[in-house]
């Protein structure tokens, strides 16, 4: 069928099932936005910020497994999407990002708008296209949904000239996807299988080490099951939070900078570690030829490249994540001899009871932690969580009951704050039924807050906690720490806007929050109303997250806790 | 880590873009190319890039790795067992002596492959050491000017 370039996305977009595109117009991409309007296939959601619009399109993907659709015009338009490009490539998010771009004719004049984007794309994404003829557009745009959610998935950028969105050609989508020069492997090598689950069935104090490949693999249920066959303990990385229910025996908790002392301990201590999905990256390793120094290693993962990139891998395995642990099943199940790790979990439940993940209440003020662990108890499975970048964060990983995979949303890799808010949306987006929470800081907030007008125009009732010490929290940790108390540029006390005006002034619900009371009644009416909140809890100013391990530290030489007045 | 040289070996796809794409990959790591040769593979859609590279072995690794994660990346030799040849092209006054440099040139599997009034031009291919040795015999001829083409490799 013969039909412009423009047309030929929108079809595609259909054709892939898309329900929801974030975006923002602009010059470049008019004649997309054209056939945009003329459609009714799928919903275009106007975020105020096209940072946000990617940020959107990740939640989105996060929470519901399928590929996140963001749409942009040329040169400020991509260059403020960039961000969130980033983001996704860090945290192997399947995206697909379309551009404007100047006409063909105008490319390399410096035109208005102009920016080489595929040359600033090329080191975020997984792989971006400069479409020069719209006969080509069909292949690109399903190559495109295929590369983003197949293998280790990510971010794919399609950057079109004006010129070819206008341009007729014929549009066939039927013609199977043909890369011959990529293959990604999906079923692990058995004979590897084999020998890893040897390696299991003899060690005396092995650990499972939970990445987040298990979430995008969909392979939480499988996992949870070979964990309870094997009676393996197990620690979960800020990716994987969910992985397992946050009361589920064998769970030591989070592992990292931030985890909990058992969690490092076990792995200090372990004999094996079962790699599944995770990337040993640095602030879950601690100092590397400390990172588990008794072990061997199994490492599971889909990408060829992250095995042994940090630490080497007894037994490597590329594969996905599903596939294998299914196998492994298989292979230990009339292995598996439970009474065989008593000494070890009993060890691991003395490290618990030494050192447990806690804090200290206080009358006078509230706890941030305690927010995080109250919109457990009060929403628990209800709610999906998503947050900032920040201590808020991390109290968020180590407190939150998480009960269900793709329930936590977070920017791990990149660490990008603004990130919650525009991700809560496209969380709200594709789990309409649950609870958006957004949990954020002071500081976080502020980086996307112009979305509270998408949020209210689009009724996605997100509901942002802020957990607000008045500082840039993390940062002003570290400077408690290492640099003297010498506080610079993070005291936010001089800096507060009005929130509940703030929000007000959208169309939302504010919440001023100092007591417990209060923040009960505050989350509970704004869950039972259904609206755009903010609700500005203010928290005990000089909290640290503890434990820590310090950069570039060992694992199993934490912090523990900090007193500071 | 004791920095070693590289040969690598790459098959793309003849397309725009690409060698960005692999060149990018030792940039953002702050690492430098020696040399680096690209062609079409006669009767193909692909294109080979020969690159000579150094630097740390795990850091070499990895750059192998992101390659072959590349969309457009076919295939990644690493060379260890290798027939590696260079090409050079040097330019003489011709007041020099013709005869003297031709015979240089002969043992460089090389010769004379242009004469002018001014200046005559010296064709050689070798093992890169091979190339910087006649690089250096011919100093005292005066060049004027020096082309080293980058290494081609294959595998024994």
């Amino acid at each position: 069928m013969q039909m412009s370039g423009a047309q030929m996305v929108i079809e595609a977009l259909i054709a892939e099932g898309v329900d929801t595109v974030f975006g923002y117009p602009g010059g470049a991409i008019m004649n997309v936005y054209d056939e945009i309007y003329k459609q009714d296939g799928f919903e275009h959601i106007l975020t105020r910020h096209e940072q946000a619009s990617v940020h959107a399109a990740e939640g989105y993907a996060k929470a519901s497994g399928k590929v996140g659709v963001a749409m942009i015009t040329s040169g400020p338009g991509f260059t403020n999407a960039v961000t969130g490009l980033a983001d996704a490539y860090m945290d192997s998010i399947p995206l697909v990002v379309i551009s404007g771009q100047v006409p063909m004719s105008l490319i390399g004049t410096d035109a208005f708008q102009e920016i080489d984007a595929v040359g600033i794309s090329r080191s975020c994404t997984k792989h971006n296209y400069l479409v020069t003829d719209a006969s080509e557009l069909p292949r690109i745009l399903k190559e495109a949904f295929y590369i983003a959610a197949s293998g280790r998935p990510g971010p794919i950028h399609i950057d079109i000239p004006k010129d070819v969105t206008a341009q007729i050609a014929e549009f066939d989508y039927s013609k199977p996807v043909e890369l011959e020069t990529y293959k990604p492997t999906v079923k692990g090598n058995s004979r590897q299988i084999r020998k890893a689950v040897d390696a299991i069935v003899n060690a005396k104090r092995p650990l499972f080490y939970l990445g987040g490949g298990i979430i995008n693999s969909n392979a939480s249920e499988e996992v949870r099951q070979f964990v309870a066959m094997t009676g393996i303990p197990a620690v979960e990385t800020f990716m994987a939070r969910g992985t397992l229910r946050y009361d589920d025996e064998l769970l030591i908790s989070m592992l990292g900078m931030h985890g909990s002392y058992a969690a490092n301990m076990a792995m200090s201590e372990t004999d094996l570690v079962i790699a599944l999905g995770a990337r040993f990256d640095d602030r879950v390793t601690g100092k590397l030829s400390e990172f588990a120094k008794n072990a061997d290693i199994i490492h599971v993962d889909i990408d060829p490249a992250s095995i042994s990139k940090l630490v080497n891998a007894h037994y490597p395995i590329v594969g996905d994540v599903k596939g294998v642990v299914i196998a492994m099943m298989e292979l230990i199940a009339d292995k598996v001899n439970k009474s065989r790790y008593e000494s070890w979990l009993e060890t691991i439940a003395n490290f618990e009871k030494l050192h447990p993940l806690s804090y200290q209440e206080e009358d006078d003020v509230i706890k941030p932690q305690w927010v995080v662990e109250r919109i457990g108890e009060l929403l628990g499975d209800q709610a999906n969580i998503s947050t900032d970048v920040g201590q808020h964060q991390m109290w968020a990983a180590q407190f939150y009951p998480f009960t269900r995979a793709r329930q936590f949303i977070s920017s791990g890799g990149l660490g990008t704050m603004g990130f919650g808010f525009p991700a809560a949306m496209g969380v709200k987006r594709a789990d309409r039924d649950r609870v958006s929470i957004n949990i954020t800081g002071d500081g976080s907030i502020l980086m996307n807050i112009q979305e509270l007008m998408t949020a209210v125009e689009n009724k996605l009732p997100v509901i942002n906690v802020i957990l607000n010490n008045q500082y840039l929290g993390m940062v002003r940790q570290w400077q408690t720490l290492f640099y003297d108390k010498r506080h610079s540029s993070t005291d936010l006390s001089a800096g507060q806007p009005n929130f509940t005006m703030l929000v007000e002034s959208f169309g939302g619900v504010g919440y001023e929050v100092t007591t417990k009371a209060e923040f009960d009644a505050a989350l509970k009416d704004a869950v039972e109303k259904n609206v755009v909140a903010l609700i500005n809890v203010s928290v005990a100013r000089l909290e640290n997250v503890m434990p820590m391990v310090p950069s570039g530290g060992s694992l199993f030489n934490m912090m523990l806790a900090s007193k500071e007045k | 880590m004791a920095d070693a040289r590289r040969v690598i070996s790459v098959i793309v796809i003849n397309e725009a873009s690409v060698l960005s794409r692999v060149t990018d990959l030792f940039s953002g790591r702050g690492y430098n190319i020696e040399s680096l040769t690209v062609a079409p593979v006669p009767d193909s859609k692909y294109s080979r890039l020969t690159i000579v590279t150094s630097g740390s072995v795990r850091v070499s690794e990895q750059i192998v790795k992101q390659l072959h994660k590349l969309i457009p990346v076919l295939k990644v030799y690493e060379h260890a067992d290798l027939v590696e040849k260079e090409m050079a092209l040097v330019k003489f006054p011709s007041s020099e002596s013709p005869s003297d440099i031709s015979a240089l040139a002969s043992a460089y599997n090389g010769g004379i492959v242009n004469v002018g009034e001014e200046t005559i031009i010296v064709m050689i291919a070798d093992e890169p050491k091979r190339v910087s040795n006649f690089l250096n015999l011919v100093k005292r001829y005066h060049p004027k000017e020096i082309v080293r083409s980058g290494s081609v490799a294959l595998e024994r």
